[in-house]
């Protein structure tokens, strides 16, 4: 079992959630988060005070995956999150050790 | 009496009342989101205890008839006021009212409620809420009552001399603005200024903030010429071009200087505008208030950068826009001020009048400053040093939402994690 997560521009949030709905992912999550890559931030100016804002906002979004569909799963985030603009982010897979849906205590891949 | 004049007056009132709630906007969306009630509460609380202390004390000693410089207590708690035509001290011949003096007392009410609000911008962030509360009502009655008394009142030194101040360009933003420059000095810079960022947390609040003050203006200034008449209208017009000037001559300079046009400095140019047309509204006509606004506009923006130059943190930038704007439109109106307008004023340079009506405004704008700037330096030391005027570094860092008030302005995303104490 695989956590796909990718880090994406916001607008693009739609994009990625219906690429990953044509490919019958079972559930994602998002979350509203800061931070920088190559793009870095940008300047504001406030009555001629200027600042450096450093964060940009993103959107992380999170996958769990069978070890089978991780590749179609990542390939089908990068190609509906790309704009091939600077600050499109990244997508990185890692390894999830155990797995259990709450309501009805499955495990494993049955979880998923 | 007149009932045209009289109803224009009341509504006057109204509209200089609603500014108060629009400056605590325009400031409250200037500062970070941890200061937004402290800013809007300081500005509330002027409408609570300056209005009661108007009616005890401050409008018998800013209109009474006590000589020169300071009234006197004859309408202490409105003594006499409701009753009949009573004829207020130099209220007479030229200047007699035609409405009645406790329409006037209002009307005056809401200007004094105003003045102390306007100093909170530069101290934003750091003061004490009680410490607040005991300087503006200090500050009204030793400050604010005498410079309106000598400026407003026909027995005021200033008036007597000949100095103009339509609406307060003396009286209200000088004062106030040499007062928050002194108030920041005795107090001192916010804490991480200027090196970090203090950006504001919701400049659509600074906007509709701006649009309720340039609303209210209206009253400010045409209910100044307390008459529903052609002077009002001159007024009126005056007060409206001078802040759409003041908007453009605002976004001009900065444009050429930062390279964008921003909505603060849109908001900044047209109150700029308005605080320099406040002396001038119904001394001036034809295109002078083009002139005045969009001078105020660009001299302001640059006068702001002085704060970074000297190393005063006035956070929201009352001396550059209030203090600086005032002297500009008090100046301005030695030049620009036409008999034509309103032949109870006097013709400026360039309406070959002389240079006599440019000295008297002077000579308005050093008095104004020297004395606000005393008794405020003294009011403010006195104040520290018997209760403190700054919070602890540990509530500045806090904020003063919730160490000045036990609230929080924004309760988004709560996970139900507040729990009821008591029964």
């Amino acid at each position: 079992m695989k956590l796909v997560t990718a880090i994406i521009k916001p607008f693009k949030v739609d994009d990625v959630k219906e690429a990953l709905k044509g490919l019958d992912v079972q559930g994602m999550t998002v979350s509203e988060v800061q931070g920088f890559g190559r793009q870095r931030g940008h300047t504001e100016v406030y009555r001629g005070a200027e600042y450096t804002v450093d964060f940009v906002p993103k959107v992380r979004v999170e996958v769990l995956a069978t070890d089978a569909d991780v590749d179609s799963i990542v390939d089908a985030v990068v190609t509906a999150a790309r704009t091939e603009k600077i600050g499109d982010g990244k997508v990185w897979v890692t390894e999830v050790g155990h797995v259990v849906r709450i309501r009805t205590g499955e495990m494993g891949e049955d979880a998923i | 009496m007149d009932s045209g004049n009289t109803a224009w007056v009341l509504v006057s009132a109204a509209l200089v009342l609603f500014m108060t709630p629009g400056l605590a906007f325009f400031y409250a969306g200037m500062v970070r989101s941890k200061n937004v009630l402290g800013m809007l509460m300081q500005n509330f609380f002027s409408m609570g205890l300056i209005s009661v202390l108007w009616a005890a004390v401050g409008f018998s000693l800013a209109f009474g008839d006590g000589g020169g410089f300071i009234g006197n207590f004859d309408f202490a708690f409105l003594r006499d006021i409701g009753t009949g035509d009573l004829a207020l001290p130099g209220y007479v011949d030229d200047f007699a009212l035609t409405i009645p003096a406790i329409v006037f007392v209002a009307y005056q009410m809401m200007f004094a409620v105003i003045t102390p609000a306007l100093i909170t911008g530069a101290t934003a962030d750091r003061l004490r809420f009680s410490a607040y509360a005991v300087f503006i009502g200090l500050w009204l009655v030793m400050v604010y009552s005498p410079v309106a008394h000598w400026v407003f009142s026909p027995t005021g030194w200033l008036f007597e001399r000949g100095a103009l101040d339509f609406a307060g360009g003396t009286v209200v933003h000088i004062n106030a603005g040499i007062a928050a420059l002194v108030l920041v000095l005795v107090v001192g810079k916010r804490k991480g200024w200027p090196r970090e960022a203090m950006p504001p947390h919701s400049l659509p609040l600074t906007l509709l903030g701006t649009g309720i003050l340039w609303f209210g203006w209206i009253g400010f200034n045409a209910g100044s010429s307390l008459g529903a008449n052609s002077l009002a209208g001159q007024a009126l017009l005056n007060t409206h071009l001078a802040a759409a000037a003041g908007l453009l001559g605002w976004l001009f300079v900065e444009k050429l200087k930062d390279g964008h046009p921003t909505t603060l400095g849109a908001a900044s140019g047209a109150v700029a505008g308005l605080v320099a047309i406040t002396p001038c509204a119904g001394f001036v006509g034809g295109m002078a208030p083009i002139v005045i606004g969009f001078l105020a506009g660009s001299l302001c923006f640059l006068a702001i950068q002085l704060k970074f130059r000297f190393g005063y943190d006035d956070s929201l930038d009352v001396v550059g826009v209030h203090l600086v704007g005032g002297i500009v439109g008090s100046l301005l109106l030695g030049f620009f001020a036409d008999t034509e307008v309103n032949s109870l004023g006097f013709d400026g340079i360039l309406l070959g009048g002389g240079a006599g009506l440019l000295l008297d405004q002077l000579v308005a704008v050093a008095a104004t400053v020297v004395y606000s700037g005393a008794v405020s330096f003294i009011l403010a030391k006195l104040i520290d040093g018997a209760i403190g005027l700054r919070v602890s570094p540990d509530d500045e860092a806090a904020g003063l939402d919730t160490t000045q008030h036990a609230e929080t302005a924004y309760n988004l995303g709560d996970f139900g994690s507040m729990g009821r104490i008591g029964s």
